[in-house]
């Protein structure tokens, strides 16, 4: 199950980053709009810090017991 | 189109609550105020209605225009969702402060003047937070307090904007402020508070996961798109709100990592999702006004989704933590709600074919036309983690889960009542509708539309980002587990300063007045002493005249012996005859 869902995963990996080559921004504002596959990389850079950092913040100061306020 | 603000249509309703006795036709009214008041909106033709001469000023209830009808619109059809929702409840308290608290909503979008929409602005504030006081636990009740502080406050602040802005212009009209004005920033200030703009933002995390299962899918709709559209009104364009907004989105997503709560991390959600609103007002053009306003129509509907699956949740398995469901196997038991949560969860997470993408990417191509770089891509990094979090790990640490052996099972789980589908179904069906056929919203916006959200390049772009999301969250996955803490938020300084507060009563405060305490009671025994028998008081000074010591105790313990009162009654019977003889003498003269 999980390795049919990892099967899945890449192949639409590749198949956006594909479609991304042969459908580019007709009107981009930036040039990162230009690239082809920035949302790509984006999307995933962005997660893993997204994730890292708010631990990192939280771990080393907004998270505390449960109890905290009681 | 009945002569009637439809802020009254819904106070109305809300007062004859309690005067039917028959259960089903309270049902049938709670469910009828909304759908009165939406045939009355789709008959209420543009203009000003409803304006009463006051003092010098002139109120009034009805404006209605292109931007206060958008809202109204998803005001009241989120009134009905809600309603739905809450049929089953017997408690008709809750349905008296939801339709209180939708009717001021009303009265606030309509309303023409700063006068007006105070009053509806501070009625909608104390009727929500019976909302949270309902659910009648503990941490509701210190929950609802400090939410209703936080928007007395709130409150405050607006009126004093609002006398400073009647003294200082000489009218009360609700129209664009001009920011520079001590009087805007503090009506600024109150509107933003309601918006749950960061650092005045506390309230919503703390209040809403603790209201009533049905009443927080009203609070999620109102009060904060309500300040949105008070925002469009007065505050389009200011460059502060472009900042504030695409910080606010971030804000939310860095706090709904570490929430395990599952509604006090949609409620972070929420935050983010109005920080695009909030930039958008900001940005101020017409498309980005239109992107705002597009978007709280589609955030009241699938927020609504979603805190209605996740209120499902806690209603059947009164757990309310993700560290007490994952790993449990819930999909099986309830997989009605999680089909429909996840369509709540595709339209936040902008997945094309649903609402969110026709909203949220106005909003960040806004940013783009008006070339601020900054705020495009942070809008597009909030725009991650909110498929992260309420696409992936929520359904994930709520439905599924790794499990790690010692779950316990939960055997009373199964899918909420016919009612509570029903709700999300009809919210469900609306966002996709509006996904699929964005006409039907468009059509509504304060401006014309000239955006085309399905372009194949934005929708593969859009779907990259997702997809490589997902990959990432796959990594992560055994990270993104919620994990049993509270996280310190802007509400600390004021939760606090309570127990500071108390502290400071109870010791030093307390240790004053038992010291008080201490020296008078001291002196009150002697007065006691002295009142109960001053006789005493002279026998015993005339005994240490004569050098004998008796003391009290033996003196007030000797029996009554009504021969040694003879002196003193003698003497005092004695002095009061010369007195009067005296008297007597003085007035005859």
């Amino acid at each position: 199950m999980v390795k049919k869902l990892k099967i899945i995963l890449y192949i639409s990996i590749a198949a956006t980053c594909i479609l991304g080559f042969l459908f580019p921004n007709q009107h981009p504002h930036f040039w990162w709009q230009k690239i082809p596959v920035f949302d790509a990389v984006f999307g995933f850079i962005g997660c893993v810090v997204i994730v890292l950092v708010s631990k990192w913040i939280g771990h080393g100061w907004l998270m505390k017991k449960e109890d905290y306020y009681d | 189109m009945i002569n009637l603000p439809p802020a009254f249509i819904y106070i109305i309703g809300a007062l004859l609550i309690p005067l039917i006795r028959i259960r089903i036709l309270k049902q049938a009214l709670v469910l009828l105020v909304p759908a009165i008041a939406f045939w009355n909106l789709i008959n209420m033709p543009h203009g000003v209605y409803w304006t009463y001469q006051f003092l010098d000023y002139e109120l009034i209830l009805g404006r209605v225009d292109k931007l206060s009808m958008v809202f109204a619109y998803v005001f009241v059809i989120m009134s009905f969702i809600g309603m739905v929702y809450a049929i089953h409840i017997k408690e008709y308290g809750q349905h008296v402060a939801a339709l209180l608290y939708v009717g001021c909503t009303l009265g606030v979008v309509f309303a023409g003047d700063m006068f007006t929409l105070f009053v509806f602005w501070e009625i909608m504030a104390i009727s929500s937070v019976f909302l949270v006081f309902y659910r009648k636990t503990k941490r509701s009740l210190e929950a609802g307090f400090r939410y209703i502080l936080v928007h007395l406050f709130g409150g405050c602040v607006l009126l004093c904007g609002i006398v400073i802005h009647a003294v200082t212009t000489g009218s009360l009209a609700f129209e664009l402020f001009d920011f520079g004005t001590l009087a805007a920033k503090f009506i600024l200030v109150g509107f933003l508070l309601n918006a749950a703009v960061p650092p005045f933002h506390a309230w919503l995390a703390d209040a809403y996961p603790e209201a009533t299962i049905t009443g927080a899918v009203f609070m999620t709709a109102f009060t904060t798109k309500s300040a949105v559209y008070v925002l469009l009104r007065g505050f389009p364009g200011t460059e502060l709100l472009v900042w504030l907004g695409a910080i606010m989105a971030l804000y939310g997503v860095v706090y709904a990592v570490l929430e395990n709560d599952i509604r006090r991390l949609l409620a972070y959600h929420i935050i983010s999702q109005v920080g695009y609103m909030v930039c958008g007002v900001g940005l101020g053009s017409e498309m980005a006004i239109n992107g705002a306003s597009a978007h709280a129509f589609c955030h009241i509907l699938y927020k609504a989704v979603l805190f209605m699956g996740m209120g499902a949740v806690v209603y059947v398995t009164g757990r309310s933590k993700m560290t007490d469901l994952q790993g449990r196997d819930l999909y099986k038991k309830m997989p009605i709600t999680l089909a429909l949560y996840m369509v709540g969860a595709f339209s936040i997470s902008a997945v094309p074919l649903f609402n969110g993408f026709v909203s949220k990417t106005m909003v960040v191509a806004a940013a783009g036309m008006l070339h601020r770089p900054s705020i495009e891509l942070m809008l597009h990094l909030a725009s991650i983690g909110t498929f992260l979090h309420t696409g992936l790990k929520l359904p994930w640490g709520v439905w599924f889960g790794v499990k790690k052996g010692d779950e316990d099972v939960i055997e009373d789980a199964k899918e909420p009542p016919f009612n509570m589908l029903l709700a999300m179904g009809i919210a469900a069906g609306l966002c996709t509708l509006t996904g699929v056929y964005p006409k039907i919203l468009y059509d509504l916006l304060p401006y014309p539309v000239d955006f085309h959200p399905y372009t194949v390049s934005s929708v593969v772009a859009m779907m990259q980002m997702l997809v490589l999301t997902l990959a990432a969250f796959w990594l992560y996955i055994d990270k993104l587990g919620g994990e049993p803490t509270v996280s310190l938020d802007t509400d600390w300084p004021y939760r606090m300063f309570g127990r500071v507060t108390l502290w400071f009563c109870n010791r030093p405060l307390n240790a004053i007045r038992s010291m008080g305490q201490d020296l008078l009671s001291k002196e009150v025994v002697s007065v006691g002493k002295i009142s109960k028998h001053p006789y005493i008081f002279l026998e015993m000074f005339w005994n240490s005249i004569q050098g004998k010591r008796v003391s009290y105790q033996e003196l007030i313990d000797k029996p009554y012996n009504e021969n040694s009162y003879r002196i003193p009654l003698g003497l005092s019977a004695c002095a009061a005859i010369i007195f009067l003889f005296l008297y007597g003498l003085i007035y005859m003269a």
